[in-house]
């Protein structure tokens, strides 16, 4: 029989609000087991914690419960408690009675009696516990970036400078990603190319780093410090060793008419291209879609013109397998498809873009070497009207757009305002937004700048229609503080589209088993505390895939990232968690269930003499569960038929007690 | 009428015992009636000239005895499998129920099976049962000779039959057939399409029936635990009369809910079932709601193949959207 202790927590009126306390505590006191029951204002406090430590030693209790907050906020520690008092850390149970207890019901004598099932099924478990010891797993001392914008790049600097090798999985030709493409950064509008292609060039240059563009993970398995990854190396067609970047080929291949993506499609490149003169790894590739050689077999030239013999029309995609200690997400953001929002005109007109259309066209490196033209005429445009929150911040129950704050668009709108009023003093600039907002070291400053030295129209209101009428974009829109409709003939009209998760972060939380929530953003283990760290162990996130944010938000989270992986990264070996599946060798049957559904491979099977009633013996195959790679997700358990698999420290017949003590 | 004839069966076990690649047959043999005809291990060319049975009554699949009769000798085990029992066969290979190596499979193609019940529903004091002119000629102590339409008296799996071709063998006698394009959804259409009312009252009239004789759990190829959950006295439910008109239903969707993905529809837990419960509806309605939502899938169809169930993909239907196929009758 058990002795158990029960420490009822109030977590200051969190709990003790809308529960009483001393009653759950009192109630305890009769269940089978228990020897102590008691309640404490902190009981994560310094003092409530001794008050375990002295209840264990004092009542020799064998196991203990507390009913407090959530176990992924305090497990750990009570955890930690209990091996202190000599207790062995798995007899600790948790009565989560604050998240799904005291939080959610307003009434004293609801919360109460739930609170005390929950207690009474936690009694009912520590009951059937036994102490568990847990094992070590290495480390592999390697990290894999997934994703080359500027969080994927701060990210594998910060580790690579640390000493531990990194691999950077990039889907574009180049690194660099949506900063590549802008043009100067807000609040000190220091040129893009400027403070990123240096970053870049030392991303190439660091010998910890190495850089997998045009190419994605394919496959993740294994766990913490233990990650097997393929990683498929999508066929370019050139030689990336033997390329020298001369840019030969892309001068001389016929095929012209591809839209160029790095412009958004504004202009043309050729089939093989580099996307920018500072592209990282600066070496061609063949965009095997208007490739006629690749097509038709007949053209190549770009193979004749090349002196370094760099091109392969035979190339195929490859495969390669490479194992990590530690997985960073910084799969970025892209800004949402104007489809949905014709009220605008965008795919009506050319002059409707986009910001970050308008950022290439205002790039020196842009399809107009940065002078600010309409893309229909090739015009300077003299009124220009911005438009903020497009898709940004709609109704949860509107079927186009976002619900959340795309944080950016404020900022590089007063930018963009800012450095055309500044470069075209002739041009009328009107911003309508819902609300500016600049939070932000010197982003308030800057906003007013744009207002208030630069002349920018800043009108609160909503555009409501944009029509093209000759050369003309006729803007309807309402000025909410002066009460009355606008009518503006403008020149060029930019949409600030909301940005959303890249759609590659989707599947890879899926291989990543990281978890997301309703807008394809990466959730963090905590959203104040543990804000880079996935709940998966050993993934972390780095960047815009985890929430919208600007660029010196995105470098400190990469750094974060970066600091967690190095933190892993040093250990030597990880304590592994003693919660694994075990099978009972006298009713498992060897049907291989357990195996196909194991997401670790930690299954095997072997033959083993069993001794018959009859005194023969007999050979079966059995499964058999390596702990040591086994992370306890129990799939394995409710898949066997035989019931032979089962979950240590979640045994099916401790979540039956359970059960039965909260049914009873 | 089976088209290949018992002389044909015996002669290949006899020749495969004289030659010694295997060292036992299992077959058909005579029941108490002609119509009860029995499983058997053969074991000399004596034997089963003098036992061997193959008539319209062989409808025993013995995938499953091939576990236990493996595991008995050293030698080879030889078995006849029908088209459908293949399916069972390849199942239970890919769950490494035994080894490959230790069966002989010979291929019997298959006319349909005729179903005991039905016969004698329609024949008192039957003496004896025989073919006559494609006709199924029964011998009666009271009626005498009473002949009925061959098609009436099939098996419903026979009527609905999936498949004539075997998925696995050594050696095949006679032709192999096709994959059948089946009806055999129709009947759990129908009750998918009542209330949720009119549908328990169904299970509830065909399961109040149950005896708990366990015999589709013991006849069933997808059962074969070392120990069966049922088999456990501490689960209150082990071989005994039900306490009340839950305690049935438990039993039988706890089966079916075991054997889904892994059950070939080879309608033997009806063939057995003394109470003729359709227990085969159940197990179809799975095979159903898997192809429907992952693509059909056939157990067994291929050994080592994988069942949805078991396995992910990330075209996987959401459990939610499931609940909405289902609609009002879910």
């Amino acid at each position: 029989m058990q002795r158990i202790g029960v420490f009822v927590c109030h977590c200051g009126t969190n709990i003790a609000g809308t529960i009483d306390v001393k009653a759950v505590a009192e109630a305890l006191k009769n269940e089978p087991g228990v020897v102590f029951s008691t309640d404490y204002q902190y009981m994560c406090s310094q003092a409530g914690q001794d008050i375990i430590k002295d209840a264990i030693a004092e009542h020799k209790l064998t196991g203990i419960v507390v009913c407090s907050c959530s176990p992924r906020m305090h497990e750990a520690t009570f955890r930690k408690t209990a091996a202190a008092a000599g207790l062995n850390s798995y007899m600790v149970e948790i009565a989560n009675i604050r998240e799904q207890c005291s939080w959610v019901h307003k009434e004293i004598p609801i919360g109460t009696e739930k609170a005390i099932i929950l207690g009474k099924a936690a009694v009912a478990k520590v009951n059937l516990n036994t102490p568990l010891t847990p094992g070590e797993s290495p480390v592999t001392k390697r990290a894999l970036v997934i994703g080359g914008g500027i969080a994927g790049i701060q990210t594998a600097l910060d580790i690579a400078d640390a000493g531990f090798p990194v691999d950077i999985v990039e889907t574009k030709p180049t690194i660099g990603g949506k900063m590549a493409q802008l043009d100067k950064t807000f609040p000190t509008l220091d040129c893009a190319a400027c403070i990123l292609t240096p970053k870049m060039v030392e991303v190439a240059q660091h010998e910890n780093i190495r850089i997998f563009s045009y190419s994605e993970v394919s496959e993740i398995k294994g766990f913490v410090g233990n990650f097997d990854v393929t990683i498929k190396r999508r066929a370019r067609y050139v030689k990336e060793d033997i390329c020298t970047g001369c840019g030969a080929c892309t001068e001389k291949c016929p095929q012209k008419k591809v839209p160029n993506e790095f412009n958004l499609g504004m202009d043309t490149r050729r089939a093989i291209y580099i996307p920018f003169a500072q592209a990282v790894p600066k070496v061609a590739t063949i965009d095997a879609d208007y490739c006629t050689m690749l097509k038709t077999g007949k053209c190549g030239v770009c193979s004749k013109v090349c002196t370094a013999g760099a091109i392969d029309y035979q190339a195929k995609d490859e495969f390669i397998e490479e194992k990590y200690g530690a997985i960073v997400a910084a799969t970025g953001f892209n800004p949402i498809s104007m489809d949905k929002f014709d009220e605008f005109a965008y795919s009506q007109s050319k002059d409707v873009i986009t910001s970050l259309e308008f950022e290439r066209l205002t790039n020196a490196a842009g399809p107009t070497a940065g002078k600010l033209l309409r893309p229909s005429d090739g015009e300077h445009p003299h009124t220009i009207v911005f438009v903020q929150c497009v898709g940004s911040r709609c109704d949860a129950c509107a079927e186009k757009g976002k619900e959340y704050c795309s944080k950016i668009c404020c900022m590089y709108t007063a930018k963009h305002a800012m450095l055309t009023r500044d470069k075209y003093p002739d041009t009328d600039v009107y911003v309508f937004y819902i609300d500016v907002r600049t939070p932000g070291k010197n982003f308030d400053e800057f906003y007013r700048r744009a207002v208030e030295e630069y002349g920018v129209h800043y009108i609160k209101g909503m555009v409501g229609k944009v029509s093209p009428e000759g050369n003309k974009l006729k803007v309807q829109a309402s000025d909410l503080i002066a009460g009355k409709q606008l009518h503006i003939d403008a020149d060029l009209v930019v949409l600030a589209a909301a940005i959303e998760p890249d759609k590659s972060a989707r599947p890879l939380a899926t291989m990543l088993t990281a978890s997301m929530d309703t807008n394809d953003f990466f959730t963090e283990a905590h959203p104040k505390l543990r804000p880079v760290e996935s709940p998966t162990a050993g993934v972390f996130l780095s960047g815009t895939c985890q929430g919208p944010k600007d660029i010196p938000e995105t470098v400190s989270q990469a750094g974060a990232a970066a600091s967690k992986v190095i933190g892993l990264l040093a250990k030597d070996k990880l304590t592994g968690n003693p919660c694994v599946a075990h099978s009972d060798e006298n009713m498992c049957n060897g049907c291989s269930t357990c195996e196909k559904v194991c997401p670790y491979g930690a299954i095997t099977y072997q033959d083993k003499e069993f001794r018959m009633p009859d005194r023969t013996t007999k050979i079966r195959r059995i499964a058999v569960v390596n702990e040591a790679v086994c992370q306890g997700c129990g799939c394995c358990t409710v898949a066997c038929m035989s019931g032979a698999m089962d979950l240590k420290g979640f045994m099916n017949k401790q979540i039956m007690a359970e059960v039965d003590a909260i049914c009873k | 009428m089976q088209e290949i004839k018992r002389e044909v069966l015996v002669a290949k076990a006899s020749e495969l015992l004289g030659n010694g690649t295997v060292d036992r047959v299992i077959g058909w043999k005579n029941g108490e009636f002609d119509y009860d005809v029995t499983p058997a291990v053969f074991t000399s060319a004596e034997e089963l000239e003098k036992e061997f049975v193959w008539n319209d009554f062989c409808g025993a699949n013995f995938s499953k005895y091939l576990i236990k009769e493996t595991g008995k000798s050293e030698g080879k085990v030889m078995v006849f499998l029908k088209p459908c029992d293949t399916y069972s066969f390849n199942q239970l290979l890919t769950e490494h129920r035994f080894d490959r190596e230790k069966v002989y499979v010979v291929g019997v193609p298959c006319n349909g099976m005729l179903d005991d019940s039905k016969v004698r529903a329609c024949s008192e004091g039957i003496a004896s049962v025989s073919e006559e002119n494609g006709k199924v000629a029964v011998e009666t102590l009271y009626d005498g000779k009473l002949t009925f339409e061959r098609n009436d008296m099939l098996a419903e799996r026979c009527i609905n039959c999936k498949s004539k071709k075997h998925t696995a063998y050594d050696e095949l006698l006679g032709e192999d057939g096709e994959v059948l394009d089946s009806a055999r959804f129709d009947e759990v259409e129908k009750l998918e399409k009542m209330t949720p009312d009119e549908r328990f009252a169904f299970w509830q009239n065909e399961l109040s029936r149950c005896i708990r004789c366990n015999a589709c759990r013991n006849i069933c190829p997808a059962c074969s635990c070392e120990k069966c959950v049922f088999d456990n006295p501490d689960s209150g439910v082990e071989n005994k009369a039900v306490a009340d008109s839950f305690e049935e239903k438990m039993f039988h969707i706890i089966r079916a809910f075991h054997v889904a993905g892994r059950c070939t529809d080879c309608g033997e837990c009806s063939r057995v079932c003394p109470q003729n419960i359709p227990l085969h509806l159940l197990n179809r309605k799975f095979i159903k709601d898997i192809n429907e939502f992952y693509g059909e899938y056939q157990a067994g169809a291929e050994a080592g193949s994988r069942a949805p169930i078991v396995d992910y993909t990330t075209e996987d239907i959401e459990p939610s959207e499931a609940v909405e196929r289902g609609g009002d009758n879910a």
